[in-house]
């Protein structure tokens, strides 16, 4: 089962999670529409590049717009759990052991302890994201099935992943299941809010270059 | 009763069908026959998939049910924090549910879509700039707008508003006789102050045409001759035009965008015809933005840019105090705390925020910015036409509460709105909760404070 889940299953997950965002993002910027959109995409390219380089950049940055800073907590819980679930599993010594093996390419990994440190945080930040989401009204309304199950997917991940880490007697077991939550999500995110992973760029850029022809980018910054 | 009389889906075209929507008291038949008008499936299906690409299917489709859009929206503060005022829920109940259900819906719906579009939201865009993915819900209401009037689920004064923009390419009945009329007393009453004033009609190559809201023309007509007045001081070359010099679009409130294109149409051929350098448009916020910001696309401009440079009041006062061609008398800046209101429709979404701070560097003794400000001030409480719709007053005096809330944390006594729709909102504001306050346009105060040069002085 092991075997075949780290072997051809994996590049076959893989395969799916970077063509199917591939694609995604290929048909998003194929559907802009200048006329629909009321945006001059192309003709007012300079304005809208920087627009949307300012758009992106703003928003990646923990506190770097009024957004962030207006709900600090929201904010600190966020990135960590996002940091936590793009930088450990990129840079994980077990995973850059593992591509290695299959392709041969290999690049820097993080230590064990950070790796384990930003984990567990990334899992108590997705706790709390769960929380949160029951406890305020106003994203209680909003919550449907296909959130919670995304959330228990990603912590399901996590959870198995520390508990890997921590090679105790039931690693296979743990280990299996890790496994199976990465290819679970690879294999979703093409088609699910998953994709928020490659779409998240193409939104902000979309808006970006908005307000950078549009609203305002040739006479002022907009002030994210 | 599939269409009905007043209430249908065929947009104004006749003098008859105006007056007759017109006639109808507060819409009460327009909207009685709205109940029982059906809803077109299959053609709000096509118009969908004809018109949602993937810019308003992904930011329907991604949305993540993180609620931070809640707190960008004021409507949802003023309304003790209703969840079911959070813009993410407003969009995803109304469209998402078209978009999900394929335009098969009911008359009761529509009529919800309808309520919601129109109370729910002023399409202010502020959420747009609150959501990590940048969805901007005030778009997407928009749009929405665009599809309830389409079907003819659209509040009744809006369906007259652009109705008005069809047969007069104005806002309100105001004919080029009229309007050429109303220039012309308006000068001749002020001749004896300003001998040599003049409102120059459809005069080539000038510097500036200068455009405006048809209520000037209709019910504010002083407000023509206080833009004569300063443009004469500041010797300005200028003109207004006798066809086109109506800049406002109640269409684009009704999301009647067919007759969006005709108004616009209409302005940029005035430009054409007159060749001027620059347009300088009235202390309209929304006029700006239809005219100047969204305009150009209504129109099929490729550059997304009206025929020739516009610019904004508030761009043109500012650079007339910056160059010195408007000199302000110190001895009459204003003494008393004053603040500003920033338009959402040109500020937020034209980047316009510092012209009106040097504005009150010139005039002000003690300005005070409201919190938030500039693209992140709230919506005056009545923009998208919130202002005019008699269905939704009650609402609509509810979300005057946060605007209520930043003046009096700001102390002022006077607040500068120039914009239409603010400076309405702002007057309904005083009258409904009574806070003391003044509010006015920039002109009036402008007239009181600025040096007149000698020539320009009337003969003792």
């Amino acid at each position: 089962m092991y075997e075949l889940l780290t072997g051809p299953l994996l590049w076959f997950s893989f395969a799916v999670f970077f063509i199917g965002l591939g694609v995604r993002v290929w048909f998003y910027f194929q559907g802009l529409d200048w006329r629909l959109d009321r945006v001059a995409y192309t003709t007012q390219l300079p304005y809208g590049l920087k627009g949307a380089w300012r758009s992106v950049y703003k928003w990646l940055i923990p506190f770097g717009t009024h957004s962030w800073r207006e709900k600090p907590v929201f904010t600190l819980i966020f990135f960590v759990f996002h940091i936590g679930l793009v930088i450990v599993p990129i840079f994980l010594e077990g995973h850059v052991v593992m591509i290695r093996n299959g392709i041969g390419v290999s690049w820097p990994t993080l230590p064990q302890g950070l790796a384990d440190f930003l984990a567990i945080a990334a899992f108590l930040a997705g706790v709390g994201i769960g929380i949160r989401r029951f406890a305020l009204p106003e994203v209680r309304i909003l919550t449907d099935a296909k959130d919670v199950a995304l959330l228990l997917l990603t912590l399901a991940l996590l959870a198995s992943g520390i508990m890997a880490a921590r090679h105790t007697e039931s690693y296979m077991t743990w280990l299996t299941v890790h496994v199976l939550c990465g290819h679970i999500v690879l294999l979703a995110a093409p088609f699910t809010k998953l994709a928020h992973i490659a779409l998240f760029f193409c939104t902000r850029i979309q808006l970006g270059m908005d307000f950078g022809i549009k609203r305002g980018g040739m006479k002022t910054n907009f002030d994210w | 009763m599939p269409e009905g009389k007043l209430c249908n889906k065929k947009p104004v075209s006749t003098r008859e069908e105006l007056d007759a929507l017109l006639a109808d008291t507060n819409g009460r038949q327009y909207y009685a026959e709205m109940e029982q008008l059906d809803v077109d499936a299959d053609a709000l299906w096509a118009t969908i998939q004809k018109s949602m690409k993937s810019r308003l299917k992904t930011w329907l489709e991604i949305c993540a049910h993180c609620g931070l859009c809640a707190d960008s929206c004021f409507l949802y503060t003023v309304n003790q924090k209703d969840p079911t005022q959070v813009p993410s829920y407003k969009i995803q109940s109304t469209l998402g549910e078209i978009v999900r259900r394929k335009g098969k819906v009911s008359n009761e719906f529509m009529r919800m879509c309808m309520d919601t579009a129109w109370s729910k939201c002023t399409c202010c865009n502020r959420c747009g700039t609150y959501c990590p993915y940048g969805i901007d819900m005030g778009v997407m209401f928009s749009y929405l707008r665009g599809l309830l009037h389409s079907q003819g689920f659209v509040p009744w004064e809006l369906k007259i508003g652009s109705g008005m923009h069809r047969l007069f390419r104005a806002q309100m009945d105001v004919t080029v006789e009229d309007f050429v009329d109303t220039c012309q007393w308006m000068v001749e009453e002020a001749q004896d102050e300003w001998p040599c004033l003049e409102i120059p009609i459809d005069k080539e190559d000038a510097d500036i045409v200068y455009m405006i809201n048809a209520r000037e023309a209709k019910h504010y007509p002083e407000d023509i001759v206080e833009a004569a007045i300063l443009f004469h001081i500041a010797g300005e070359n200028w003109t207004m035009p006798s066809v086109g010099w109506e800049m406002t679009s109640l269409a684009m409130f009704a999301g009647d965008w067919e007759a969006c294109k005709m108004q616009v149409e209409t302005i940029y051929s005035a430009m054409e015809r007159l060749r001027p350098k620059r347009m300088v448009a009235t202390e309209c916020g929304h006029a700006y933005r239809a005219t100047v910001i969204e305009g150009p696309y209504w129109a099929g401009r490729p550059d997304g840019k009206p025929p020739v440079e516009c610019i904004h009041y508030v761009e043109w006062v500012a650079e007339a105090l910056e160059t010195g061609k408007l000199k302000i008398d110190p001895s009459k800046k204003i003494k008393e705390p004053v603040t500003v209101q920033d338009s959402c429709n040109y500020v937020r979404n034209a980047g316009l925020r510092e012209c009106t701070r040097i504005i009150m560097k010139h005039i002000a003794e003690d300005f005070r910015e409201m919190t938030p400000c500039k693209e992140h001030n709230y919506c005056c409480g009545g923009g998208g036409g919130f202002n005019g719709i008699g269905r939704y007053r009650k609402q609509r005096n509810i979300a005057l509460k946060m605007k209520r809330e930043q003046i009096l944390a700001t102390g002022a006594k006077l607040v500068v709105a120039p914009c239409h729709n603010c400076w309405d909102a702002i007057r309904d504001l005083e009258e409904e909760y009574q806070i003391g306050i003044k509010w006015t346009f920039l002109k009036p105060l402008l007239i009181k404070m600025v040096e007149v040069p000698p020539h320009l002085r009337p003969e003792e």
